[in-house]
């Protein structure tokens, strides 16, 4: 049974999308391809990762601003899925939270003649988050390991040397996580429990990012991960150590550069080959400084300054 | 007297008329039973090319639900069988009482407009969208279970139980309200006549009067709580565990499908797998109302 790279919201983008298409092949006699070479300066059809979703909502906003008779059309549905639609020919850009893959690259060349190109555009660092009351000051990607994936050791905070947590109730850590088909969910679990290891059982499993932070933020037992945008007052953001005994850093814009903090990721657009200059005006606005800022603001990592400059 | 050709002139057209009528009433009729029907295949047929493919004891009897797994992929519900029904029992334990309770109050304690009102403000409560509910449960509850009872996680069974059996209530005082009201007046004269105290009436002569239409109305209730989905997936905390007390968060079948299904490729073997879980749901529930049904007959009967 061949896995369709289809997802979220799939039907309707693909019902719009299939029109779309049509109505291109019609107007513009050979397909894609050939009307993607005239530049057509109304929309920029930008569909992907959720993660990337409200930046590249807040980017399209902005950009309203630098060409206004440009208008950038954002839709989420995740990342496999921009990528779908990149080799499809719906989308002009794509925006995904990982590299695309050589299985992807490979169809896409196959069946569409596409080699996509790749921009990378900003880092998104995933934060642990425990209750503002537990003491505890670090924790190393090990500990992580024996806390959150299947056959893990750790499940009582008393293992790792915390035992004065206000009202916890319990010595149980109380793992909160995302649902089994979430971004983050994946990259965490490739990242903390391994390419071939899954999540242990009994994981509290939210449906957002912001629902992680929340209840974690309500219960003072829990530990979670989410992004670092979602951060509040009402939870507490710990240093993690990539070894038990190296150095543990919080995750900011100078520790994800340097690679020192070990649960960071690229985020990356695509565009099918070498965009029109339309397209490209709009990427090489986003990795600008104006459209750097953005992420910053945003609550993702921007680029340093010299990957940033033109 | 009308002259006769007016009067056939009308009948033609009222007769045609009529076949129209009768006809666009035998099809809203029939067409419940298609609805069902091809609703339930819809659903089979969605989940049955994976069906030769499982081994069925591992998925009803094991916890381990990895259907997104590089590595190993495992679809066992158990888990989630044992939360479906664990949650269930707990609210029908909490609504069976309060919620049979309430229907003899109503049918038989009170009256004029006292009985008027409550009967609006139940009917009211039962009017509450369930996301409104999971949204209780999620905020004021999950706080409120954190502060007061020893729970280490607000999210969890007894939260989503409470808010179940909150939904069911209403359910089970009006269909019960109803078998109360159903029992002959002859009855409750002949018991005061005997000389019966209002409770003796009530526990002696109107309850097991009315023993089908109540268990109906607890049934129902019943339907009503193993097919929720909103507010179980917010306010049981949706991880896959076997509880073992009230407060140990569990996951439901139709919570993993709501979470689910949105994000899953149509075709793959996950997505099947979700379909299977609502055939099993759908089994589940056809047995509860055909229980219903059947005791809904007895009552009849009598």
């Amino acid at each position: 049974m061949p896995r369709l790279p289809l997802s979220r919201h799939l039907r309707a983008t693909l019902w719009l999308s299939g029109c779309l298409v049509l109505m291109l092949g019609a107007g513009g006699g050979c397909g894609a391809g050939a009307s993607r070479s005239k530049p057509r300066p109304t929309v920029i059809q930008n569909i992907g990762s959720d993660t990337m979703v409200n930046l590249a909502q807040a980017w399209a906003e902005a950009y309203q601003g630098v060409a206004p008779n440009l208008s950038v059309e954002v839709s989420g549905g995740g990342s496999g899925l921009g990528i779908a639609a990149l080799m499809n020919g719906t989308a002009d850009v794509a925006n995904s939270s990982r590299h695309i893959e050589p299985e992807e690259e490979a169809k896409g060349a196959q069946r569409w003649g596409i080699k996509p190109r790749e921009f990378l555009v900003g880092f998104d660092a995933l934060s642990i988050y425990v209750h503002k009351d537990n003491p505890i000051t670090e924790i190393s990607m090990e500990e992580l390991h024996e806390i959150y994936a299947e056959g893990g050791r750790i499940d009582r905070w008393s293992q790792l040397g915390i035992t004065n947590i206000p009202n916890a109730r319990t010595d149980r850590i109380i793992r909160v996580s995302r649902q089994n088909n979430s971004g983050t969910y994946q990259y965490f679990r490739d990242v903390v429990c391994g390419k071939h290891t899954d999540f242990k059982l009994g994981s509290l499993d939210m449906n957002g990012s912001k629902d992680v932070v929340e209840l974690v933020s309500r219960t003072p037992g829990a530990i979670g991960y989410s992004g670092l945008g979602y951060r509040t007052e009402n939870v507490k953001m710990i240093p993690v150590s990539p070894r038990k005994g190296a150095r543990a850093v919080l995750p900011n814009i100078a520790t994800t550069l340097d690679r020192s903090y070990p649960i960071s990721r690229p985020m990356f657009m695509y565009t099918p080959g070498q965009p029109p200059p339309h397209v490209l005006a709009f990427l090489e606005w986003v990795v600008s400084p104006a459209g750097q800022s953005i992420v910053e603001r945003i609550g993702y990592i921007p680029m340093p300054p010299k990957e940033a400059a033109p | 007297m009308n002259p006769p050709p007016v009067r056939q002139a009308r009948s033609a057209l009222s007769l045609w008329g009529e076949r129209a009528i009768e006809w666009i009433i035998r099809l809203c009729g029939i067409s419940a039973v298609i609805f069902v029907f091809s609703i339930f295949l819809f659903v089979f047929l969605e989940g049955a090319p994976l069906i030769p493919d499982l081994n069925w004891i591992q998925v009803i009897f094991s916890p381990e639900w990895y259907p997104t797994s590089r590595s190993n992929v495992r679809y066992g519900v158990g888990a989630m069988i044992i939360g479906t029904l664990s949650v269930t029992g707990l609210a029908m334990l909490f609504a069976v009482p309060f919620g049979l309770g309430a229907a003899v109050f109503v049918s038989e304690f009170c009256g004029g407009r006292l009985k008027e009102t409550l009967k609006v403000v139940i009917e009211m409560l039962a009017a509450i969208p369930s996301i409104v509910w999971g949204f209780i449960g999620l905020s004021v509850m999950n706080h409120l279970i954190q502060t007061w009872l020893p729970a280490p996680v607000g999210l969890n069974l007894f939260n989503a139980a409470l808010l179940l059996a909150l939904m069911s209530v209403p359910i089970i005082v009006s269909i019960g309200e109803d078998a109360l009201k159903a029992v002959p007046d002859s009855y409750r004269e002949a018991a005061l006549a005997l000389g019966a105290t209002r409770w003796q009436t009530v526990y002696r002569v109107l309850l097991p009067a009315a023993r089908n239409g109540l268990l109906a109305a607890v049934l129902l209730g019943v339907g009503r709580a193993i097919g929720e989905t909103m507010a179980v997936l917010m306010a049981t905390g949706h991880a896959v565990n076997i509880p073992t007390s009230l407060f140990d968060p569990i996951r439901t079948l139709t919570a993993t499908i709501a979470a689910e299904l949105g994000e899953t490729a149509v075709g793959s073997p996950h997505y099947r797998m979700l379909f299977l879980i609502g055939l099993m749901l759908f089994s589940i529930t056809f047995v509860v109302n055909l229980l219903a049904d059947l005791a809904v007959r007895g009552v009849r009967r009598q």
